[in-house]
């Protein structure tokens, strides 16, 4: 009988926020269209290290596993991406897997991204209606307007644009590309327009959007294909006249 | 003057819409949720929301969106809260529209609707193909908003352990779990709001997310909360087959024209596209004439298992249907269905522009779930309110295709107020509790996760779940026979039984998911039970419930929802009669017009 394919997977492990990393071999069994959930929750079934130690199961997030949810982002072989769609037979192995560098590690591969909802408080990304009673239908929108925006509210939360920028780092609490293209999002929107210089403004402080110095990282590592430098290039634009206009008024 | 409060427990369309409607009463919520709500298994809806709007001229109403909801179901839901959620939903897409949401539009800037299945209009609003995740962006935004001004509180990375219901019967609060710091604390509320979702893992895979493992229902079943009609579980026919989940893939490709068809040799060797039309078997279009592929999801799945396993016409003898969409322009592809497929070419490597998709059933949707009364939303528990996917009243024996974001967000809105009421007209609320009630309920789930922690026996938890859902899957979804159901049953106890031994191999007390996921199974198996038990009593055929044994619908015996309760730590299956005051039950046919 021929001997069966393995997969040899490292995952960097970590007790504890405050607790010493490691990392730990293991060799599983090959399958096809086989995924790094799939590893990890072999991982759980069977914690044992290829030099045959036991160990405890890893902690990481996920949920939807189809990539529309946003948990599962990891560095895989030293990528930002989601562990849902990383499939085993695009990666060299040994496969490398390590949490989130930008964000606080929770244990193993879990990190904390609330900074990325708080952001959003922020900037006010919401379009504020006056209730959820019936005051009849929304604005007319055009399909060129609806084009441009569904790409831009595809955006999952996962925060790998904020790993891969080197602006993004413990000197500077830089938003990051997602949150600014959701300014973009609610200040094209008929209603959501209204409130356009609110946004702004909410983008000009320390961490905003001139913080932004161009890297382009984000847009490639993006897995909803967003085009995210678009965005920081037309909100940058709006920020800057909306700037402007203050001090020539002001 | 007291100052109520209210807790949500779950961060869907129904529990995000609960928490809008209590904050805008002016009432504080806490909302809990185990993932970031953000991350909600809502996102996964992916083919739109109905309501019957009209908007291509067809002569579309709310009654014949309320009559193909019931016939849809099979007779088997309460009718007149049925027809109030259609005459909801037009206002339903208004308001999402005010929110933001990115619909398609027509060249005149209105809302563009599709065809769903079982319904001859085209009555489904949409976003590209993912339509449940922008519906969630938008109501997760307005509660962000409320929440920026202090009056929703959240509670992400908490899970529910169990209710606190005190010497009267009336639930006073919640015990849940901090999923980081493993801590277990007891939160005080005047009224809970329940909308957890389905419980698609107790099938092991299936389209569901993660955390829908319906461990919430089942720790309130054995609080005395009913469960209803569990044996009504719809299996999804096309979902791309994968061994960590099966992936939808949405009814809209069938809405915007994708056929479903095999080769008619059950030998073909040749590539699907080099197959002449002549040779293919559109087997849903020659025996639904009418309907097509568009017919509902239990008759479209019944028929994929009778080609593949009763004529034996599987792609290649394999456990697959093709679904093409090769024939439509691409541009169309890619403004409406571009989220679905992009899913199908990342998790496959096939870009089903090109090439048809190779698709097979799936666990989906669970049409019961907790019972609640006909009027708004409220459990048996006083205090205790459920909405969305975990109660059982929308969808009788059979949910069509894009009524679940309706339901869930108008089950929502219903809760909402309904609990403001009930809190507003509370003689005694929860701060005049006896501490004790709550400090028994925490002692009870900390012993829990003690004894879990603590013991060494020789059972895996994954192990444990994967048999389950084998079991599950094989003998409790498409086809059941009561044999198989029984012998389920007795894998299910025995699997009862082995969970005593489990072992988590993890003793740590910060983050430990296993320590979780221990707790979520043990609910799972009850439920299981549940499901299986009402399937086995059920001695006839109805919507997604289908026994060869009984292949006839049986009104005289079975025009009945099924109310499990939970009686001496063990099941007992109730029933009680279904409000069919507006329209008479007739046959359920989809080869001809209804």
């Amino acid at each position: 009988m021929a001997e069966t394919k393995q997969v040899i997977v490292r995952v960097k492990r970590q007790a504890g926020p405050k607790e010493a990393a490691r990392w730990e071999e293991f060799s599983l069994k090959w399958r096809p269209s086989m995924n790094v959930i799939i590893c990890l929750r072999d991982i759980a079934e069977n914690p044992v290290t290829r030099d045959g130690k036991k160990t405890t199961p890893i902690s990481y997030d996920s949920n939807c596993l189809e990539e529309i949810c946003g948990s599962c982002a990891m560095l895989i072989n030293g990528r930002a991406c989601m562990a849902c769609s990383a499939l085993v037979d695009r990666l060299e192995q040994p496969i490398r897997i390590e949490p989130m560098s930008k964000f606080p590690l929770v244990r193993d591969l879990a990190v904390d991204r609330q900074f990325m909802f708080e952001s959003l408080k922020r900037v006010k990304a919401w379009i504020p209606i006056d209730g959820t009673y019936n005051l009849g239908a929304g604005p007319r929108v055009s399909p060129e307007i609806q084009e441009k925006g569904y790409p831009l509210s595809n955006c999952i939360t996962c925060g790998n644009c904020l790993e891969v920028c080197p602006q993004v780092n413990e000197h500077n609490q830089f938003v990051g590309a997602a949150i600014i293209s959701q300014v973009r999002l609610f200040n094209m929107h008929p209603t959501g327009a209204m409130n356009k210089s609110e946004r702004l403004s909410a983008l000009m402080g320390p961490g905003g959007i001139q913080e932004c110095a161009n890297a382009q990282n984000c847009v490639h590592a993006c897995p909803k294909g967003i085009p995210l430098t678009e965005s920081i290039a037309e909100v940058n634009r709006d920020a800057w006249k909306q700037a402007l206009l203050g001090w020539l008024v002001g | 003057m007291r100052q109520p409060k209210i807790i949500v427990v779950g961060g869907g369309l129904a529990g995000l819409m609960a928490t809008i409607r209590v904050a805008e009463a002016g009432i504080p919520v806490d909302l809990f949720s185990i993932v970031p709500v953000k991350r909600s298994h809502s996102v996964c809806a992916q083919g739109g929301i109905n309501a019957a709007k009209n908007q291509k001229g067809e002569g579309d109403t709310v009654d014949k969106h309320f009559d193909d909801t019931i016939y849809g179901g099979d007779f088997l839901a309460n009718q007149p809260l049925v027809k109030r959620m259609c005459e909801a939903a037009p206002g339903i897409i208004d308001l999402l529209d005010r929110m933001g949401v990115m619909f398609n539009r027509t060249p005149e800037g209105l809302l563009d609707y599709r065809r769903f299945g079982g319904t001859l209009y085209h009555r489904t609003a949409f976003a590209g193909a993912t339509t449940g995740q922008q519906l969630l962006y938008a109501l997760d935004e307005q509660v962000r908003r409320h929440e920026s001004e202090g009056k929703v509180k959240k509670f992400e990375g908490a899970t529910f352990l169990s209710a606190v219901i005190d010497e009267g019967g009336v639930c006073r609060g919640i015990c849940a779990m901090d999923l980081r710091s493993m801590e277990v604390k007891t939160y005080a509320a005047d009224a809970v709001i329940f909308a957890t979702g389905g419980n698609g893992a107790i099938f092991g895979r299936s389209t569901n997310s993660v955390v829908c493992t319906g461990s919430a229902q089942a720790a309130l079943f054995q609080q005395g909360v009913d469960y209803a009609n569990g044996e009504f579980i719809q299996v999804h026919p096309t979902a791309i087959p994968g061994e960590d989940k099966l992936r939808l893939m949405s009814e809209s490709a069938r809405g915007e024209g994708g056929r479903v068809w095999v080769p008619r040799n059950p030998r073909e060797k040749r590539a699907p596209r080099s197959i002449p039309d002549a040779e293919r078997f559109y087997f849903l279009e020659e025996w639904y004439p009418k309907y097509g592929n568009l017919v509902p999801r239990d008759i479209a799945t019944r028929a994929i298992h009778r080609i593949v396993y009763h004529e034996k016409l599987g792609i290649d003898g394999q456990p697959a249907v093709y679904l093409d969409v090769t024939h439509i322009p691409r541009e169309t592809l890619d403004r409406k269905l571009e989220g679905i497929l992009e899913i199908y070419e990342k998790f496959l490597g096939v870009d089903p522009r090109v090439e048809p998709m190779k698709v097979f059933p799936a666990m989906h949707y669970t049409m019961g779930g907790i019972w609640v009364n006909g009027e708004d939303q409220a459990t048996m528990v006083p205090g205790i309110y459920a909405a969305g996917e975990c109660e059982y009243q929308y969808h009788g024996a059979n949910r069509l295709g894009a009524n679940s974001l309706v339901s869930c967000i108008f089950g929502g809105g219903i809760a909402g107020p309904a609990a403001v009421k009930y809190v507003k007209n509370l003689e005694k609320g929860a701060e005049s509790t006896a501490s004790g009630v709550f400090d028994s309920e925490k002692q009870r789930q900390e012993e829990k996760n003690q004894k879990l922690i603590s013991q060494g026996g020789s059972e895996n938890p994954i192990t444990i779940w994967r048999e389950l859902g084998d079991v599950m899957t094989e003998h409790v979804t498409v086809t059941r026979i009561n044999k198989n159901l029984e012998m389920a049953d007795a894998k299910i106890s025995g699997l009862r039984e082995r969970y005593k031994k489990i072992n988590l191999n993890d003793r740590t007390k910060w983050s430990n998911q296993t320590l979780n996921f221990a707790r979520e199974l043990e609910n799972m198996i009850i439920l299981a039970r549940v499901v299986t038990l009402g399937a086995l009593a059920r001695n006839e055929s109805r919507g997604a419930h289908y026994k060869p044994d009984f292949p006839e619908r049986d009104d005289a015996n079975w025009l009945k929802s099924t109310r499990a309760k939970w009686v001496n730590n063990d099941i007992r299956l109730t029933y009680e009669p279904v409000d069919i005051s507006l329209i008479k039950p007739r046959p359920r046919r989809y080869d001809a017009a209804k």
